[in-house]
C-alpha cells in the first residue's frame, strides 16, 4: 500500500495501526490552523525508556517508569553532559504447565543516553527506584548554576 | 532465542471514558499478563507509581477491576524540559470465565508489578473421567 505523504517528515515506523492516522490529523489541524483542543500524542525520542525531566536552579530531576525490574539491575552512568540508563527487564518464566490468555507486558534490553542541558557535578548523582519509578537527581555544576547579578 | 530483543518504547493507552470519574486526570489501560495453571490464575499488571494503599481491586459477578491511583510526586519550584509520557491512574476490567474462590484472592505490589492470584474453585479444576470399556 503506497501512502502519500502531504508532508516530508521523518516517520520513526509503524509502531501502531493509529500512528498513521495520528500524525495526519495532527498535520491536518496545523494546516488548519485549529488545534483539537485536547492533549496531542506526545512525541518522544522513540528509545526505551520514556523519560520525563525537569529542572530547578540546583537540579535537574528525571522520571522514568521501568517497572518490574530490581534496583541492582538498573545501570545508570554519567560522561561529561551525558546520562545513560539501561538495563534488561527479564519476566520470569512462570513453570511448565501454563496457558497464557494475554501476553502484553514485554522484557529485552534497553538503554538510553539523555543528553543534559548543561555541566553536572557526575559524582553527586543520585537515583532512587520506587514502586517502578527510576527517579535521578542530578545536581549542575557550580558553573551551570544561574548567579545572581546585582545591579548598582 | 540467542539473545534477547530491544524492548520498544510505547506510549500509553488511554482508556476510552465509558463513564465519567470524580477524581480528575488521564486514567491508562496497563499491560497485563494473564495465565492459569491448573489452580488458579495468575494476572501481572504493569502499574508504576502505585502504592499498594491507592491500588483498589474488585470482584463481583464474575468481573474483576482493578483501579490504581498515582499521585503525581514532582519537585515544587521546578520547570519541566522535557514530557515524554503522561502520569495517570490504572484501570482494566475483566469478565473472568472461571469460578474463583473470592476469600482466598492474593494480591503483591512489588516494583510497580501487581501480581493477582486468583484461586479456581474446586470444581473447576479439570477432572479425569475414566471410561470403562463395556
Amino acid at each position: 500500500m503506497i501512502i502519500k505523504r502531504l508532508f516530508d517528515l521523518p516517520n520513526y515506523g509503524w509502531r501502531s495501526a493509529f500512528d498513521e492516522l495520528e500524525r495526519m490529523r495532527r498535520e491536518m489541524d496545523s494546516l488548519s490552523g485549529q488545534t483539537a483542543g485536547k492533549a496531542y500524542w506526545p512525541t518522544h525520542a522513540g528509545v526505551f525508556p520514556l523519560v520525563n525531566a525537569a529542572e530547578d536552579q540546583d537540579y535537574f530531576y528525571i522520571r522514568s517508569e521501568i517497572p518490574g525490574m530490581k534496583s541492582e539491575e538498573i545501570n545508570i552512568s554519567a560522561v561529561g553532559r551525558n546520562l545513560t540508563i539501561s538495563g534488561e527487564r527479564k519476566i520470569a518464566s512462570e513453570g511448565e504447565h501454563v496457558k497464557y490468555h494475554r501476553r502484553e507486558r514485554e522484557d529485552g534490553k534497553f538503554s538510553r543516553v539523555i543528553a543534559l542541558p548543561s555541566e553536572v557535578q557526575v559524582d553527586k548523582i543520585e537515583a532512587g527506584y520506587v514502586d517502578g519509578i527510576l527517579r535521578i537527581k542530578i545536581p549542575k555544576s557550580e558553573a551551570a548554576k544561574p548567579k545572581q547579578i546585582t545591579v548598582k | 532465542m540467542a539473545e534477547s530483543k530491544e524492548l520498544q518504547a510505547k506510549g500509553k493507552m488511554a482508556v476510552p471514558a465509558s463513564a465519567e470519574l470524580t477524581k480528575p486526570g488521564p486514567v491508562f489501560t496497563p499491560n497485563v499478563d494473564i495465565f492459569e495453571t491448573e489452580k488458579e490464575i495468575i494476572m501481572l499488571a504493569d502499574i508504576p507509581g502505585v502504592k499498594a494503599e491507592d491500588l483498589v481491586i474488585d470482584l463481583r459477578d464474575d468481573t474483576l477491576t482493578f483501579t490504581g491511583e498515582v499521585k503525581p510526586t514532582g519537585h515544587p519550584g521546578a520547570e519541566d524540559i522535557l514530557i515524554e509520557y503522561q502520569v495517570g491512574s490504572y484501570y482494566r476490567q475483566f469478565t473472568l470465565a472461571e469460578m474463583i474462590d473470592q476469600k482466598q484472592i492474593d494480591a503483591a505490589l512489588n516494583n510497580g508489578v501487581l501480581r493477582l492470584t486468583l484461586p479456581k474453585i474446586e470444581k473447576a479444576m479439570p477432572r479425569q473421567i475414566t471410561v470403562k470399556a463395556g
